[in-house]
């Protein structure tokens, strides 16, 4: 995409990355991830089952989401993939019956634990979620909300970073001339993206989407793709969607979810093309769902 | 090809048309006839007390000269009210008697309402609508909180007499405990006994369950998924309600307590069983300081036998409509204003 107003260079990437988690430099031979170095997990989930009162609606199941990939979780409605998306943010604390049992691992520790806290959870595993939902204040409010949430900085700082959020999430030159105006008065496509740039503008590790474009039209379903394969040289990402075609564009690995239990999880060509199971190539087809 | 059974609309009788377009105007006419009917007694009402209170409010025969020949128009509009209306005490004669004390008395008595009433109320609605766990006991206590709002005032007179008048009595008789100079801003007595603090908190736990209710129905009308974005940036639930929730909420909550506020105005009864003096000729100058207000100096010359109260009473209540009409313009105002801001 073109940016001759950008007094940077057009370059997908923010020059500095949000968060810890920071990609090898291109051409740095000796930081580059071998391929198998790329199977780390950050998150893992073992015998992972969930409940909503007496319902259960995940049953006892186990995958892997690899650093730094674009995991897809497709299924029919009410197979479990939005649920067990909460479960990774813990979200699903707002709601009162809804409980987990096995382990669900963050880089290694049960983000289950009683002990977690759930705070700094959030921060390091943002959520987008399947409406656009800006705060009613301006742009760059939205965007400055989480950082003032976790650390006290200066304005040029806080500036800087609400620039780079911005133009992570291909937002910048649609808005630099507007931060102050209504969040609300941007279109469907550019709030998802003004709340893909909230969500990394606390830095997080892993990044939740909950079927972002459902509420859009082609053309924003379009560049929130585009941003997604973008977003994860940096992030993690797991990504809910009813759209089979979207899963196939832009995830790495898909996991096929059906009544409550995994019943594939594979590099989404294979998925795609050649799955293991019957049921999988019956959705994947659009024989049934 | 299966076949599908036909659909038979055709059976029974057809209704008659021309019963069913009556019927239709006969109840248009109903509720025609019962809308003005409510309309009309309330401008019979007002023109009434136009027509016996606007004569103490308004100097006519100065009016009439500023228009009449070698008047000065507009500009001599300063002539046209009868201030002393506004600036004397109540007296023995109506016609120089005021509503300065019982002016200054409601004005006292509800800013400590709204002061006491707003934290109290949006808090309890903060912690029942956002913290709250759904259980047994936060049902209980909004059941309550609902019954609440429907207890005649002056059962919460009688409350306020017992626990703010009289502080249950645990000081033993009146004036027990006293700091500060009487004549001074800052003077503080236990129990409050008939002060405007006494009379102030009353009419706050008058008010208290209509805030609470209406509050809660602003937090409830915030859409979840704004709560939840923000949670999801890892804010803690305070930090939620405080700048996402609560400022959303805020437009709603005014305007419902504004509305609150201007019932407390009208209320005569709850401060009634209070024991406030009707005849009084000083305003309050502090928390402790006797005081009457509007409704009640209303009630009291409205009750007297001779004509001319009767005059003034209806002028006072002029003035009261005009108290409330302006709060509940602003309520109005508030809701149009900030509701487009939101959307």
């Amino acid at each position: 995409m073109s940016t001759p107003a950008s007094p940077t260079p057009a370059s997908p990437h923010p020059a500095v990355p949000f968060g810890q988690l920071r990609k090898p430099e291109a051409g740095n031979e000796a930081l580059r991830p071998d391929p198998n170095a790329g199977r780390r997990s950050a998150i893992s989930a073992k015998a992972f089952s969930s409940w909503y009162g007496s319902f259960q609606a995940l049953h006892s199941l186990s995958m892997e989401v690899p650093v730094n990939e674009v995991t897809a979780l497709i299924g029919p409605s009410g197979c479990g993939k939005s649920t067990f998306l909460r479960w990774m943010n813990r979200m699903n604390d707002m709601i009162s019956s809804a409980r987990a049992e096995g382990t669900l691992d963050l880089h290694g520790t049960n983000l289950l634990a009683p002990s977690t806290d759930v705070v700094e959870l959030r921060r390091r595993v943002g959520m987008v979620f399947q409406k656009p939902n800006p705060f009613p204040k301006s742009i760059y409010d939205n965007i400055a909300y989480g950082p003032r949430l976790h650390r006290s900085m200066g304005r040029s700082d806080l500036d800087d970073l609400v620039e780079q959020a911005l133009k992570a999430a291909a937002l910048w030159n649609e808005v630099k001339d507007r931060l102050r105006a209504s969040a609300l008065g941007l279109s469907g496509g550019q709030q998802q993206r003004l709340c893909i740039a909230r969500a990394i503008a606390v830095g997080p590790e892993v990044l939740l989407m909950d079927e972002p474009c459902s509420a859009l039209d082609p053309r924003s379903t379009a560049a929130i793709e585009e941003l997604i394969s973008q977003l994860s040289e940096q992030y993690t990402i797991v990504i809910v969607t009813h759209n089979m075609q979207q899963a196939a564009r832009v995830s790495d690995r898909t996991a096929f979810f059906y009544e409550g239990r995994l019943v594939e999880c594979d590099e989404t060509e294979r998925i795609f093309t050649r799955p293991k199971h019957k049921q999988t190539e019956d959705y994947v087809t659009g024989r049934f769902g | 090809m299966p076949s599908t059974p036909a659909i038979r609309a055709d059976r029974g009788q057809p209704s008659s048309q021309a019963g069913r377009v009556a019927l239709n105007r006969g109840f248009l006419l109903v509720c025609l006839v019962a809308t003005n009917f409510a309309v009309l007694l309330l401008a019979v009402l007002l023109i009434s007390i136009a027509y016996k209170g606007l004569p103490w409010l308004f100097d006519f025969a100065s009016i009439k000269a500023s228009f009449s020949e070698g008047g000065d128009g507009f500009a001599g509009f300063k002539h046209w009210f009868r201030w002393e209306f506004f600036t004397e005490f109540t007296s023995r004669k109506a016609k120089s008697a005021g509503i300065r004390a019982p002016l200054w008395g409601s004005v006292w008595v509800c800013a400590i309402c709204a002061l006491t009433a707003l934290p109290v109320g949006v808090g309890t609605a903060i912690y029942l609508e956002e913290f709250a766990p759904r259980n047994r006991v936060t049902r209980f206590i909004q059941t309550n909180i609902r019954n609440l709002a429907g207890v005649p005032s002056i059962v919460y007179g009688i409350l306020g007499l017992t626990a703010f008048s009289r502080l249950f009595r645990v000081f033993g008789a009146d004036e027990a405990w006293s700091i500060g100079d009487p004549e001074s801003l800052f003077y503080l007595q236990l129990p409050f006994g008939q002060g405007v603090l006494a009379g102030g908190l009353t009419l706050m736990l008058v008010i208290l369950p209509i805030i609470i209710i209406a509050s809660q129905e602003a937090f409830r009308s915030i859409p979840n998924s704004l709560r939840e974005a923000s949670l999801a940036l890892g804010s803690t639930k305070w930090q939620t309600v405080w700048n996402v929730t609560l400022p959303a909420a805020i437009p709603m909550i005014m305007t419902g307590s504004i509305l609150a506020i201007s019932r407390a105005i009208g209320e005569a009864a709850p401060l009634l069983v209070l024991g406030v003096p009707l005849f009084i000729s000083n305003t309050p100058i502090n928390m402790m300081s006797d005081f009457t207000i509007l409704p009640m100096q209303i009630y009291n010359w409205a009750s007297r036998p001779q004509e001319d109260f009767h005059g003034i009473a209806a002028a006072a209540i002029i003035v009261l409509l005009v108290v409330l009409l302006t709060f509940n313009a602003i309520a109005v105002f508030i809701r149009q204003k900030l509701h487009r801001s939101l959307a």
